[in-house]
């Protein structure tokens, strides 16, 4: 299984990865629909907060229609024919790496595609294989 | 919900289908909250049409329980019985109902007069039913008349049909018929989870204590459950109906299928709730792993859990039925609706029964919910868990509510100890307090129609008219120990020490039900309301919270059963003032109408009124039908006092001034008597002044015109109580 990890400390805050995350989920570079969300920089060292999902999966446990589930490839995928929009995952989720949009009936999540880290210049996100 | 019973054949099912009357409608959308129709059927006629939802209707009456009070009113005069043809069932969700992101947000309430208490009664259950009924194009459904032959009525909510029909051949009690009607009505197994089937059982039809049970897909198990609208007799008045299900179909759930005028303020509503319930339930209730479950152990330690008739509140043999986690499994989403991450819908699966016609199936039980461990265990002086989940999946599928069968039993055995019954009377059962035998025995015979169990079924109120008229049973004994008020059996918490909740359970509209007014904790153990304007304004300010979730199709656990972690240092903690902003966000995200907290209490009160007057009408509703058994109020019994002498010792000495010590026990038990009695007269004074009603319990002209229901009709039957 490939899961998005991050190196805070190299992130410049560019958001190229939010930019191109959100083509995923709403076709055209909008920010506010990426599954990666690129957050403060800390101030004593520097490190950027980013949440992503590592596919830990206990959203699939609290969600009610089974819209979530781990795809063969081990990542966890949401069926949006089966969501009815409760956001239960998007509050359960310890990383707060569940995503929703106000234009969105569904919650978005990383799927560990990897379009982010061919994005990022400084290095900051990686894929590793589990 | 069954594991290994028997079905008949789907192509006998459908060989059987018959369809007597179909109607068309438009299909449209909700919008904001309402579907701004509603569907009414009568059953005499086979008639069905739609009734717009006027402004005044959204405006004075809100939704849900209004909404059922409102046709009902209009739908019966105050001579009307429980099983003449012009009672309604009229069920109906809510604006806020079937929301997805807010938890306990699916409910339905269910409204009719009730055979037990001659009546109005209201019910809030879970399932899908009434959200699906709401997104199929109707806020409320209104049944009117009688069938001459069993029906069942079927709202396809994809194609816009409403359709009186049968099916022959299906069984009777729920936990078959909802797999059989399941099997006919959905295209294949994947579309089961579209299907809301309401259904009771055998047992409603013999007893005046049937419930209704409201079906809920649970697709982590893939199996269909059921939720309970179980007080009053809604079970009974549906199959004098000769209804055999309700079913509705609705295939496009969405979390917008509420049309709310603002989903971004409900959407962050929602998830803040999710959030606190998934970093706090572990800490506070654990509802999310035991569900009401967690309550048994905390009432007997606090001597409120009902033992023997409510004589006591514990009992040295109780720890068996004390802690259930053995017993349950998790899905993670155990919620009746869907978003309920409170998931306090527990069950228990794989139960093999024991008894009755189902013998050595393997079933699903839901629950069991702490009233049914407390009636039909620990207030049986029954202490055994498979008793209670056997007893409690029994009265699920024969259709019987478990907590009127509890204390109802609960006295009859009281009775027979007493002598009052023997064996001759009860046919030769044994009715000793601890006979789980026996009780099953009864249960079955409820089914049956037949036996001592016909009796009992008939509740508290009819048993102590029989046992006085036919075998001269002192009339004040069976007035001081039988638990019922209005007609209706109490729910399963001993109330002697607080004075708020006996006037809780003796207030409430329909009858000695929590679920007006909890106030036990408040009151007796951390004291927070000692005096009587204290508690007076306690008996105003919860049971008009608690009226509102059933205005709006919610339930009331998420609003107290967890709390902000920062609760306890807010101003008035007991009101959880976080979460009521929750709800005023949800009201308003939902119906686009601003509302405040105070606005909140001000809809409920309304209605509050209304069901007040309703019950004036229907003869009741006055001072004298607010009258509680005084087993809820204190010591009938030598054995009573003495097994508690040391408090009620020191409250004479403390509180009423008298010294005990020259007393014999029967003069301290009228001593206790008459000081407790009084107290009680004293709440009532009180709330009734807070509420703004007479000294008789009859709401004011100026109440009614405040509250805006001040309709002819309204001050038509207030006034010829204000004379008096």
């Amino acid at each position: 299984m490939k899961v998005l990890r991050v190196k805070g400390e190299l992130c410049t805050q560019c958001y190229a990865c939010e930019e191109v995350c959100s083509t995923n989920v709403s076709k055209e570079r909008d920010r506010s629909k990426s599954a990666i969300g690129i957050g403060e920089k800390a101030v004593d060292t520097g490190r950027v907060d980013i949440t992503t999902c590592d596919q830990c999966g206990q959203c699939i446990e609290v969600c009610p229609t089974n819209a979530l589930y781990r795809a063969k490839s081990g990542v966890v995928l949401l069926n949006e024919d089966d969501c009815v929009g409760c956001l239960s995952c998007v509050g359960f989720c310890p990383s707060g790496a569940m995503f929703r949009h106000e234009d969105l009936l569904e919650p978005f999540k990383c799927t560990s595609c990897g379009k982010c880290v061919k994005e990022c210049a400084e290095g900051a996100l990686y894929l590793e294989d589990l | 919900m069954c594991g290994g019973c028997k079905t008949v054949p789907v192509d006998k099912l459908k060989e059987s289908h018959k369809v007597y009357k179909t109607f068309n409608y438009q299909l449209q959308p909700v919008d904001k909250g309402y579907a701004n129709r509603t569907l009414y059927i009568n059953l005499s006629e086979q008639s069905i049409r739609e009734k717009p939802v006027t402004q005044e209707m959204k405006d004075i009456f809100t939704g849900g329980r209004g909404f059922g009070l409102y046709h009902l009113w209009h739908a019966v005069t105050g001579k009307t019985k429980w099983n003449d043809s012009e009672n309604e069932i009229v069920i109906s969700s809510g604006p806020l109902g079937g929301i997805t992101q807010y938890p306990g947000a699916g409910k339905s309430i269910v409204v009719t007069l009730s055979p037990a208490t001659g009546t109005v009664i209201d019910s809030n259950v879970g399932g899908f039913f009434g959200p699906f009924l709401k997104f199929s194009g109707f806020d409320a459904l209104e049944i009117q008349g009688k069938s001459e032959k069993d029906v069942i009525i079927f709202i396809d909510g994809d194609k816009g049909t409403v359709s009186i029909e049968d099916v022959e051949v299906t069984d009777m009690n729920t936990h078959v018929l909802v797999e059989q009607l399941s099997t006919l009505y959905a295209d294949n197994d994947e579309d089961k989870k579209n299907i809301a089937i309401v259904s009771t059982g055998e047992g409603s039809e013999t007893t005046f204590m049937g419930m209704l049970n409201f079906s809920f897909y649970d697709k982590k198990r893939n199996v269909i459950r059921i939720k309970q609208a179980g007080r009053g007799g809604t079970g009974t008045v549906f199959r004098d109906k000769k209804i055999k299900a309700l079913v509705v179909k609705f295939s496009s759930l969405k979390g917008n299928s509420n049309h709310p005028a603002d989903k971004n303020l409900l959407d962050e509503t929602g998830i803040k709730m999710h959030r606190e319930i998934a970093t706090l339930d572990h800490k506070q209730n654990s509802m999310r792993k035991r569900g009401t479950m967690h309550l048994p152990i905390i009432m007997h330690d606090h001597d409120l859990l009902p033992v023997h008739n409510f004589k006591h509140g514990s009992h040295p043999d109780a720890a068996p039925i004390l802690n259930w986690d053995t017993r349950l499994t998790h899905s993670g989403a155990d919620g009746c609706w869907f978003g309920c991450t409170l998931s306090c819908a527990q069950v228990i699966h794989n139960y093999e029964l024991k008894t009755g016609p189902y013998i050595g199936d393997k079933v699903y039980v839901d629950g069991p919910e702490y009233e049914t461990i407390a009636g039909v265990g620990s207030n049986l002086g029954i202490f055994e868990q498979d008793h209670i989940i056997e007893t409690n999946f029994y009265c699920d599928t024969y259709g019987i509510d478990t907590i009127s069968f509890g204390t109802a039993t609960a006295f009859a055995m009281e009775c027979f100890e007493t002598g009052i019954i023997n064996k001759e009377i009860t046919g030769g059962l044994d009715l000793s307090f601890g006979n789980s035998e026996v009780v099953l025995e009864l249960l079955h015979q409820m089914a049956r129609g037949d036996g001592f169990g016909k009796v009992v079924g008939r509740g508290v109120r009819r048993m102590k008219q029989l046992f006085v008229e036919k075998y001269q049973a002192d009339p004040q004994f069976l007035k001081d120990i039988g638990m019922e008020t209005k007609g209706l059996e109490y729910s399963e918490y001993v109330c002697k020490e607080s004075l708020a909740q006996k006037g809780g359970y003796g207030l409430a509209n329909k009858g000695p039900q929590h679920d007006e007014a909890w106030l036990i904790f408040m009151d007796m153990v951390l004291n927070q309301i000692p005096t009587f304007e204290a508690k007076a304004e306690a008996l105003h300010y919860f049971p008009m919270m608690r009226t509102w979730f059933g205005l709006n199709g919610l339930c009331k656990l998420p609003w107290n059963d967890i709390v902000p972690e920062d609760n306890a240092d807010q101003p008035e903690p007991e009101k959880v003032p976080e979460h009521v902003q929750n709800y005023v966000n949800l009201f308003t995200a939902v119906t686009g109408r601003e509302i405040t907290k105070e606005g909140l209490i001000a809809q409920a009160e309304t209605v509050y009124n209304f069901q007040r007057v309703f019950n004036l009408k229907m003869g009741f509703g006055t001072r004298r039908y607010d009258a509680i058994p005084y087993r809820s109020v204190g010591p009938v019994t030598v054995e009573e006092y003495q097994s508690r002498a040391e408090r009620y010792d020191n409250q004479m000495k403390e509180i009423i001034g008298v010294d005990p010590a020259d007393k014999s026990v029967e003069e301290k038990l009228a001593i206790t008597r008459q000081y407790r009695e009084k107290q009680y007269e004293m709440l009532c004074d009180s709330v009734y002044k807070r509420r703004g009603w007479t000294a008789q319990g009859v709401p004011t002209l100026e109440t009614l015109k405040r509250l805006k229901i001040d309709f002819v009709d309204v001050v038509e039957v207030v006034s010829q109580h204000l004379d008096v």
